[in-house]
């Protein structure tokens, strides 16, 4: 036995068995994807930026019931509210800290309208600390750009939740 | 105004040699990283440029632009000199390499001896650096890579012997002109292999690489470069890894000599067989650098004094006993 080994050892068997494996294995094919050119698939629950969504006829969702505010752990979340004309409760002022947020996903689990919700974005980086500071325009604005991919998550969630 | 002619002459063929070796350097980075990545079945850099080339470049560039840090404790004057040191030796030592039978800068007549004089050297600029910095990672870095790079020369200086004993002289071009018909790695071929082990070893490369070994000593030596100095560090690094493929092309598979002397063959002009086998060994090394897991000091100084150096010697003895005994000993 430990001839053997001897004489694996002096002809280097098992490192010329890992070098021609190696070389086969750069004619395989890649299992990583080229990133900023192509993306991975994202689950519909991904809780990436967060949205304001709209009703499909442009009044916000949002009651400022303040339960996500009361939720976030991390105490990421402002809101404001004073009644409109027409009587209905909305907020003045919705402001997410995008940099104390740690995107656990529980406002968007809280909110009883499915008013805010976290979407698949999550290329959002900035230049500056300030751009991270989200206001409510920021964030129905976010809610309009994303609106169609938003429902369709839901909506393909909508059996878990 | 002729000494002037031969003085601007010089400098020429020196930068005619030394930007080709410079530019080649930042492709081998890439290929080097290129090759590791596809073992790994990863892409590697493919951005700057067609396939990543000029990733190396952008490096290069972003490394200048960065703050020097010059510690407060080191010693200023040996901290700078160290990778200046480092990069100079690397680069040196091109001189005498032989691309072809008149394209050579420096044919000296002791080619080799110049050789392996100026890569033993190379320890110093990892010594310096080490010592400099005052730290501590640095230090034990400096240490082993000094002990290392010692060790293997020695090996690799017995290795030059058997192949000196089949040339008979010391000049490069002779060595390469002696393998016209058989290349020495197919009579020296175990130590050929003993070679290629001990440039891994002498040029700090996987599965050596204990000076940087970065788990246990964060980048060792180079522990306290930023900036312009890292970069000198890493780019004389992988020059004297050229450097090493090169002198084993040279040594044992027949430099710029075609592998047969037939039509196909004989036409290619001669610096490009050896830059074919040079990258060869490199992507060799880079293989290597994928596949091998790290050596433990203790066995690594065993593999360099109790197994190559006492093999490499009766290797001598036995090259000598059979040029003597054939009667095939050059020059008679």
């Amino acid at each position: 036995m430990s001839l053997i080994r001897f004489f694996k050892t002096i002809f280097m068997i098992d490192f010329l068995t890992g070098l021609i494996m190696a070389i086969k294995e750069i004619f395989k094919p890649k299992k990583t994807i080229n990133y900023p050119f192509e993306k991975g698939s994202i689950s519909p629950r991904a809780r990436g930026e967060h949205a304001l969504r709209r009703y499909p006829n442009g009044e916000e969702r949002c009651i400022a019931c303040k339960l996500c505010e009361a939720v976030c752990p991390a105490q990421a979340i402002t809101i404001e509210s004073s009644e409109r004309e027409d009587g209905s409760r909305k907020t003045t002022r919705y402001d997410i800290d995008m940099l104390k947020c740690i995107y656990c996903g529980l406002c968007e689990q809280s909110c009883p309208v499915d008013a805010i919700v976290q979407g698949p974005n999550f290329e959002f980086a900035t230049e500056t600390r300030e751009e991270l500071y989200y206001n409510k325009e920021k964030l129905l604005e976010n809610g309009d750009r994303w609106e169609n991919i938003l429902a369709a998550n839901i909506n393909a969630d909508s059996s878990h939740r | 105004m002729a000494e002037l002619f031969i003085f601007f002459d010089q400098i020429y063929r020196i930068l005619f040699l030394l930007i080709p070796v410079l530019v080649s350097v930042a492709m081998i980075v890439w290929l080097d990283r290129r090759v590791w990545a596809f073992v790994q079945k990863r892409r590697g850099p493919n951005v700057v440029g067609p396939f990543g080339l000029f990733q190396t470049l952008a490096d290069a560039l972003k490394y200048i632009f960065k703050e020097i840090i010059i510690p407060a404790s080191s010693n200023k004057v040996i901290f700078i000199l160290a990778p200046i040191v480092t990069m100079t030796l690397a680069l040196i030592a091109w001189a005498v390499i032989p691309f072809s039978e008149t394209f050579v800068l420096a044919d000296i007549n002791v080619g080799i001896l110049y050789l392996f004089a100026v890569s033993s050297l190379g320890v110093y600029g990892i010594i310096m650096g080490g010592w400099a910095s005052n730290s501590k990672y640095p230090f034990l870095g400096a240490i082993r890579s000094a002990a290392q790079m010692v060790s293997y020369e020695v090996s690799i200086g017995v290795i030059i012997i058997n192949v000196l004993l089949c040339v008979g002289s010391l000049n490069l071009s002779d060595i390469v002109l002696a393998q016209k018909d058989l290349w020495f790695v197919i009579p020296l071929f175990p130590m050929f292999i003993i070679f290629f082990i001990s440039a891994l070893a002498e040029t700090n490369r996987p599965p050596f690489d204990l000076p940087e070994a970065e788990a246990e000593l964060v980048a060792g030596y180079q522990t306290e470069y930023s900036g312009m100095m890292y970069a000198m560090f890493w780019l004389g690094e992988y020059a004297n890894i050229l450097l090493m493929c090169a002198m084993g092309s040279i040594l044992f598979l027949g430099g710029w000599l075609s592998p047969i002397d037939l039509f196909p063959f004989n036409v290619i002009p001669a610096p490009v067989w050896l830059i074919l086998k040079i990258l060869f060994l490199f992507i060799l090394f880079a293989l290597i650098k994928a596949i091998v897991p790290r050596y433990r000091y203790d066995q690594l100084m065993k593999l360099g004094w109790k197994i190559f150096l006492p093999f490499s010697l009766i290797y001598v003895v036995l090259t000598a006993s059979f040029l003597m005994y054939f009667d095939l000993l050059p020059g008679n």
